[in-house]
């Protein structure tokens, strides 16, 4: 009698033995969906909150400072950074520090006093169009109720505060301009990442990195011999990402590509270092790419690539600064968008070329005590 | 020190301890120069945990090791740099060719590009691979992958070569073919330092050592070890018996008194004997149970005797201990 459902219950029973043997690995690939939720839904708040400001602050008087504490209470802006003159003011929105600047004249307060309409600066870095629509909202409607007040108290008052808001870069708010930048620094995560990660453990599961711990080869030359040609791929895969974001997608490259070029070998290091960390403690392909997929959602989240860092609750702020991302994502956009220059974007440079360097000697240290001595 | 010590391996009351498991406990053996030393041992004994404390790869809880005369613990790169290994799996890159696979460890032992060439040419005839030189590695069989992978290792001139289970998985005339190289190479001065389950591989050594759960239970010449008196408990003696059944012939013979151990050799019996049982009375006993005999004669204890003697004995001891 031919049972097209023979063997049904044997292959049932053994398979769960199998689940019961291995508990914990069905309990962490279980418990991480259930993490991740709970990281991204804390973590991202799609309203925009406190972004960075830097104020300019001319005038100084009392007036002055109360309409720094309207802008203070809104919720909307932080403001991080008082500077004195206008080359600060700008700097610190090219250099990615700021999204907003806020000037306010010498003769504010005076003009005020004379029942004058006296006008404020909004400068607006229009790359994120999500953060300038709110900063063009919030501080003109500031302005507004500013206004208001001193008519309802003196009806003669002119429409006295007028926040003229001015939005620096991609004024036509095109979603590729603000996208594209960021996007090239998660595609090449994902793929020098894996990269450096998949070649390493290919050769602990055939066994070759075995027969390399008994020559006189040492961990660090093992590592950057490993790392190199990887880094010569990444830069090329850099090249194509730029190329057609530019040619097909027409966006247009305020600074020096040039700039951008070198800024991305300390990025594609450490995305490199990160993936050989990573074989360190992987035992198969299948492994690796599970580690990989943990990094690459942080990198998509808490980076600012889809929403601005400055919007997360703190802890999820802080994190930010330790994720790789974020000071590429600031390099792309800064220069593609905002003609960002060397002195605006050496300390990203700086960070990331510290952490793959920090990673990397972690890396050959955990290969030699736990890969080799072992 | 320069390596001018007549041994190859000196290793000193090795010991590793993994947490409260002792891997190795107190192995002390040296190999001369020169030697083919096979290092024998079941699965999970402590043969590989040696191999790495030997390459420097595994720091010795206690103990000292020379190899080339070089402290393991003081300088383990140096020791590499003078050693060659091959593990079993053969650890090639299967993608590269079998030039590209000589080149890369030339280089990682730091070749001069000239002394590299000369090498690979001696190499590759030494181990009749010039046939194959520009063929993937995954594309050789078995045995062919094990001469490259020796050639890899040998590539640097290291007088010292070690080959962990260097034939399990290949075929017979392969494995006689390795074992002609291993000669030919040892009668240059080159020794080795080999790990096999094949008695018939350990018998072609010229000093074996059998490992057991972490100490070495046997070390010498396979002909001093098939001498030792707890091998030949003084008042036996062994016999090969052969019979049509076998199988039968086995079940009787543990019952007939004064045979001390039997079991089945192939098509035949090998058995400790009292020498107070004969020959002719031990075939009288068996013709009792209804056995007939086709032969019985005296016999020498092969390694294998040696070592299930000497592992018997072992574990016979280590139970007096625990109960003492």
């Amino acid at each position: 009698m031919d049972n097209p459902f023979r063997g049904f219950y044997a292959v049932f029973y053994k398979e769960t033995l199998h689940v019961r043997r291995d508990f914990a690995t069905l309990f962490f690939s279980l418990i991480i969906p259930i993490l991740q939720m709970l990281l991204l839904g804390y973590g991202i708040d799609t309203n925009v909150r406190q972004i960075n400001t830097v104020v300019y602050n001319a005038d100084g008087r009392r007036e002055s400072r109360e309409l720094l504490d309207r802008l203070r209470n809104s919720d909307t802006f932080h403001l991080v950074r008082f500077v004195n003159n206008d080359k600060d003011l700008n700097d610190a929105i090219i250099s990615g520090k700021c999204r907003v600047g806020i000037k306010i004249p010498v003769d504010y307060s005076d003009k005020l006093l004379h029942q004058m309409s006296a006008q404020v600066l909004v400068l607006i870095d229009g790359s994120d169009s999500s953060v300038a629509g709110q900063a063009i909202n919030v501080t003109t409607a500031i302005g507004l109720d500013e206004s208001l007040r001193r008519v309802l108290v003196n009806s003669d008052a002119p429409f006295a505060v007028d926040m003229r808001p001015k939005i620096l870069f991609n004024p036509d708010s095109r979603s590729p301009n603000f996208f594209l930048p960021g996007l090239t620094a998660v595609l090449l995560l994902n793929v020098t990442t894996f990269l450096t990660a998949f070649s390493i453990v290919r050769e602990k599961e055939r066994g070759t990195l075995e027969q390399l711990f008994v020559t006189p080869v040492r961990p660090m030359g093992l590592l950057l011999g490993k790392l190199l040609p990887y880094l010569g791929i990444g830069f090329f895969e850099l090249c194509m990402i730029v190329f057609a974001m530019r040619f097909l997608f027409s966006v247009p490259i305020h600074g020096n590509v040039l700039l951008l070029a070198f800024l991305s070998l300390p990025y594609i290091f450490v995305s490199l270092s990160l993936g050989i960390l990573i074989s360190s403690k992987a035992t198969s392909q299948a492994h690796a790419m599970q580690l990989a997929f943990l990094t690459i959602l942080p990198s998509i989240f808490f980076s600012g690539y889809i929403f601005p860092r400055e919007t997360m609750p703190r802890f999820f702020y802080i994190l930010s600064y330790f994720v790789p991302a974020s000071y590429f994502i600031n390099i792309t956009r800064g220069i593609i968008l905002r003609g960002a220059t060397w002195a605006h974007l050496w300390t990203d440079g700086l960070a990331l070329f510290l952490m793959g360097s920090f990673l990397l000697i972690i890396a050959a240290r955990r290969f030699h005590n736990k890969v080799i001595m072992a | 020190m320069p390596p001018t010590d007549q041994f190859a391996i000196s290793a000193n009351h090795l010991v590793r301890r993994f947490g409260d498991f002792t891997a190795v406990n107190d192995v002390t053996f040296s190999v001369a120069k020169g030697e083919i030393f096979g290092f024998l041992g079941p699965n999970g004994s402590g043969k590989t945990t040696v191999i790495k404390m030997l390459t420097g790869l595994l720091p010795l809880s206690s103990g000292s090791a020379a190899v080339q005369g070089i402290d393991v613990h003081d300088d383990p790169e140096a020791v590499r740099e003078h050693i060659g290994y091959m593990s079993q799996n053969f650890s090639l890159y299967s993608d590269l060719t079998v030039s590209e696979n000589l080149t890369f460890y030339g280089r990682i032992y730091g070749l001069a590009p000239d002394r590299l060439r000369r090498r690979m040419d001696e190499v590759i005839q030494l181990n009749g691979l010039g046939p194959y030189i520009n063929r993937l590695s995954a594309q050789l069989s078995g045995g062919w992958k094990q001469r490259l992978a020796l050639g890899c290792a040998m590539l640097h001139e290291p007088t010292l070569i070690f080959l962990d289970e260097p034939t399990a998985g290949i075929d017979p005339v392969a494995r006689r073919q390795l074992w002609d190289l291993l000669f030919e190479l040892s009668a240059h001065g080159i020794t080795f330092f080999v790990t096999t389950h094949y008695m018939d591989e350990a018998e072609r050594c010229s000093h074996v050592a059998y490992i057991y759960y972490g100490k070495v239970i046997a070390d010498g010449t396979p002909d001093t070890l098939r001498e030792l008196p707890d091998v030949n408990p003084p008042g036996t003696y062994r016999v090969e018996i052969s019979a049509p059944h076998i199988t039968q012939a086995l079940r009787a013979a543990r019952t007939v008194r004064g045979i001390r151990s039997a079991t089945i050799f192939g098509q035949s019996i090998h058995a400790l004997i009292d020498d107070t049982l004969d020959m002719d009375h031990l075939r009288a006993e068996l013709l009792k149970d209804n056995v007939t005999v086709a032969e019985i004669r005296p016999l020498a204890p092969s390694l294998e005797d040696v070592f299930v003697e000497l592992t018997y004995k072992h574990q016979a001891a280590a139970q007096e201990a625990s109960r003492g």
